[in-house]
């Protein structure tokens, strides 16, 4: 067996990167690809532990994880459609009313 | 017997002023002229009766009396009620308040009936008789100090009284500002007391003085110093005598009450009043008296060359305090006082006259424009002519008897110096006294054509005090008649107050003790050296005009000194009104201005600026945001990373 | 064996998701994505998780790619994105990233992972099959979170069409 610290070192690099991508880009949708990244990574840590740990929950926890993923994104794509639909673009800077 | 008569009388002394104010203060508009001149006086004069009432209580009892009106404050160890002392004393200073004070506002009626406010005039008249009475009458210092705050209140009112003209306005403000000068020394003088003694109280420090304050220590000096300081102010002496000439802006009567016979004897009053602390202070009790001779001397010769009649009886008052202040400098607190009451009577006549004067000629006030009126006007020029006998000290009339006594005094108690330098003022004071009788009344005309047309008698309501006066004038010396002569009713009524004061000063006296023979002497040469001013007066005004000219002439520098005052004001000016002015001047406009205004000024317009940079982290940009959540997160999880 | 599968997957993996980042076009950064999942799965295999690998499979890669697509295709897919006026914000995010990763990697090198060893070892898990040792857990212990999961699906679902209508 591997030592856990590989997979949870994985994890924290798909965290990091998914990291870099949200604040990085600015297309609305990459960005939510980048943050469905980063759900990912934290899935992959569940499951580490899940196996190391020898216990259930953490693929429990996953599978609600990902239900919860679900919804999440098929709501947030509908914001980001409706939003387009109001200003022609899915650029984040542009969406910018909030300002002092 | 005595003491049931003065408790039901003695309240009435303060409340009939009282009364006299709220009437004519609330009511005066809607009464008229007609009432209000008689609710003025009388408040005053039923003011004097119930003084009568005490008075005759006090000389059946044999201690002093206090009536509490009022326990005032009671604060932990701070115990002050509104106390009312009737002793020889105060009840002496209440029948020469109400009674010049009756007078005086009898007088007024007819002076001021011309005037606009003559209600208010009145209002403030009764709120200076109230003032003073409680003054007088207070029992311990606290009650004092507010008589005391309240004349000079009054006095600030009375002498502005004509403020839309700028020379009274002035005049109020200086007189205010000046003797607050000495009050702030009062002031601190009552403070220390209390720090010392623990109470206010007049009884209860005057007992326990001799154990808390060691003979001839710096706390008694302190004490009695700081307490002169506001008397000082308070009755004109050097430094701070530059008031009194200008207060002869307010109308004469004013000038007549407050300004002669009552408040500026209120300095008198308090040394007199606190002698068994000056006692325990000799360095003051030379400071008083030698503070005293030289503003006698010092006044008495600007009184020589002035030419407006009234300032030359207000420098005669500055003189004739400086004489009641070395009368209580050297412990001869009785002749000090009676000299206060025969001072009462002269000068309030003097003053009256001039301000009968001044109706006759409608305003004129210069005696180098007057001349001849003393058979046009003349019931005026006899009573005033009965005043300057009395002021020169002509023997037979009050002035006489009591400046002699404090001189006899003066000369047994202390020494020769102090004698010689009171005859040779008394000598001035006979010449400008007679100057200012010659002058005006004597010689030919020297009017113009239109005044000289309407020269008229004053009308019988300001004639009748005039004489009244000038009865007292010259019969109120038999109340204090030398030694060999019988004795002073004065002293012997006074003497329970300053009870010790005789036996403490005879022994001390020894060095001088000297016989009757000695006291006839002295009486002879003041008679002498008053007729000798009397003389030179008729000499140089009367037989040989041209004389004065010429000597001015002669001694041009000297003259132009003395009648520019000795240019006092003018050095005042320069080196403490105008340095003051210019530091509040400074204050004002730098100080307060850039630095208080813009300190404050500038936590409001910094919170502004905070407000508009802060607000500029609202960039509207969602990726901001997420940058500082994860700013957040990095600082976070190492924080407990490196923990 | 084992440890060269996880290499190449954990490589493949970490490529995939430096090309979403880095892809200029949203749809490219889509099919990485995908790419990404696909080795996940893989990976969950690994790590003896054959149900959740299952599921990752059926519902990110089949069904939230696919939805994802659809958005981009739907949604002028060619656009460029403009530059960015300030560059700063970039280099600092990135900064703080992998500051962040080298704080996380400390922790998880240096740390000692502990945790209440449970009682489903892989051979206790193998007697009954994954699935159903899933199913067992997650019907006893877990009913509640499993019935709310319901729940929120079906708002997410409401949610969804409220939000996409033209007209509300």
């Amino acid at each position: 067996m591997i030592p856990s610290s590989y997979y949870l070192i994985l994890s924290a690099v798909l965290f990091t990167i998914g990291v870099i991508g949200v604040l990085v880009r600015r297309n609305a949708i990459v960005i939510f690809m980048c943050i469905e990244m980063m759900l990912n990574a934290v899935n992959l840590t569940f499951i580490t532990f899940s196996r190391y740990l020898n216990s259930l929950d953490g693929q429990i926890f996953v599978f609600l994880v990902m239900t919860v993923a679900a919804a999440e994104v098929a709501v947030g794509l509908a914001i980001v459609v409706s939003i387009f639909r109001l200003r022609e673009t899915t650029d984040v800077e542009e969406i910018n009313l909030m300002k002092w | 017997m005595g003491e049931a008569l003065i408790h039901n009388t003695i309240r009435f002394i303060l409340l009939f002023p009282l009364l006299g104010v709220l009437i004519n203060g609330f009511l005066g508009r809607k009464l008229g002229k007609r009432v209000v001149g008689i609710v003025g006086p009388a408040a005053v004069g039923l003011a004097f009766l119930a003084a009568c009432g005490t008075f005759w209580g006090v000389t059946q009892s044999h201690h002093a009396v206090v009536n509490t009106l009022y326990p005032w404050i009671t604060v932990g160890d701070f115990d002050v009620s509104l106390a009312l002392r009737a002793d020889p004393l105060s009840s002496l200073m209440t029948l020469v308040v109400s009674g010049v004070g009756f007078l005086i506002h009898v007088y007024s009626v007819g002076y001021m009936a011309e005037d606009e406010r003559f209600t208010r005039f009145f209002t403030y008249l009764n709120l200076f008789a109230f003032s003073m009475l409680l003054l007088v009458l207070g029992n311990n210092f606290l009650v004092l100090f507010v008589g005391w705050e309240l004349v000079g209140l009054c006095s600030y009112l009375l002498i502005g009284f004509w403020f839309e003209r700028e020379a009274p306005a002035e005049a109020g403000k200086k007189a205010f500002l000046v003797t607050r000068i000495g009050d702030f020394g009062f002031a601190l003088g009552v403070m220390l007391i209390f720090a010392t003694f623990g109470t206010l109280d007049f009884d209860q420090v005057f007992e326990h003085a001799p154990q808390l304050l060691s003979a001839g220590s710096t706390l008694a000096t302190a004490i009695t110093l700081l307490l002169f300081m506001g008397a000082v102010g308070k009755s004109a002496q050097i430094p701070l005598y530059v008031w009194l000439p200008d207060a002869m802006e307010g109308p004469t009567p004013v000038s007549a009450l407050i300004h002669a016979a009552t408040m500026v004897t209120a300095g008198v009053y308090m040394v007199a009043r606190t002698h068994v602390l000056f006692e325990l202070a000799p360095l003051s009790m030379s400071v008083v008296a030698w503070i005293g001779v030289v503003t006698a001397f010092f006044a008495a010769t600007i009184a020589l060359v002035q030419n407006d009649l009234k300032r030359i009886l207000a420098y005669s008052t500055i003189s004739q305090l400086g004489y009641m202040f070395v009368g209580v400098g050297v412990g001869a607190y009785a002749a000090g006082i009676f000299h206060l009451t025969t001072h009462a009577f002269f000068k309030a006549l003097l003053f009256l006259g001039a301000g009968s004067v001044m109706h006759a000629l409608s305003g004129e006030l210069n005696i180098q424009k007057m001349g001849g009126l003393k058979d046009k006007i003349p019931w005026t020029y006899w009573t005033f002519l009965v005043g300057a006998l009395a002021l020169s000290g002509f023997p037979f009339f009050s002035g006489f008897f009591s400046k002699d006594e404090i001189l006899w005094k003066a000369y047994e108690n202390v020494g020769f110096g102090l004698w010689l330098a009171g005859i040779v003022t008394a000598f001035m004071t006979a010449f400008y006294s007679f100057r200012a009788v010659f002058v005006p009344f004597w010689g030919p005309s020297r009017l113009d054509k239109k005044t000289a047309h309407h020269v008229h008698e004053s009308p019988r309501v300001m004639i009748v005090p005039l004489v009244v006066l000038a009865v007292l004038a010259f019969l109120g010396g038999y109340l204090g008649l030398p030694h060999f002569l019988g004795g002073s009713a004065v002293e012997g009524f006074l003497s329970p107050v300053f009870a010790g004061e005789g036996a403490h000063h005879a022994a001390e006296a020894g060095a001088h003790a000297a016989g009757v023979g000695l006291e006839v002497a002295f009486l002879g040469i003041s008679v002498v050296v008053a007729l000798a001013g009397i003389g030179l007066a008729y000499f140089m005004y009367v037989a040989k005009p041209t004389v004065p000219v010429a000597l001015a002439r002669g001694v041009r520098p000297l003259y132009t000194l003395l009648s520019n005052k000795y240019y006092v004001d003018e050095l005042y000016m320069a080196l403490v009104v105008n340095p003051l002015k210019g530091l509040a001047g400074w204050l004002a406009r730098v100080f307060d201005a850039r630095g208080i205004d813009g300190l404050v000024n500038g936590i409001a317009a910094f919170f502004g600026w905070s407000g508009q940079t802060t607000r500029k982290v609202q960039t509207g940009s969602v990726r901001n945001y997420a940058l500082s959540i994860l700013l957040g997160v990095v600082v976070l999880v190492g924080y407990f990373v490196l923990r | 064996m084992e440890l060269a599968l996880f290499v190449i997957l954990a490589v493949i993996a970490v490529i995939a998701a430096a090309g979403v980042v880095v892809s200029k076009k949203a749809a490219t950064s889509a099919l990485f994505l995908l790419l990404n999942f696909c080795t996940l799965a893989g990976l969950y295999i690994l790590l003896n998780a054959q149900f959740i690998a299952a599921a990752q499979v059926i519902i990110y890669a089949g069904a939230i790619v696919v939805l994802f697509l659809f958005v981009v295709m739907l949604l002028s897919p060619g656009k460029e994105e403009g530059q960015d006026r300030k560059p700063y914000a970039k280099i600092s995010a990135v900064f703080l990233a992998v500051l962040m990763l080298v704080e996380v990697g400390y922790v998880l090198v240096t740390g000692v992972l502990g945790g209440m060893s449970g009682e489903y070892t892989p051979e206790k898990i193998a007697e009954v099959g994954n699935v159903q040792a899933i199913g067992q857990v997650l019907f006893t212990d877990f009913l509640l979170p499993f019935e709310l999961a319901s729940v929120l699906l079906l708002v997410g679902i409401v949610g969804a069409v409220v939000l996409a209508k033209k007209e509300l």
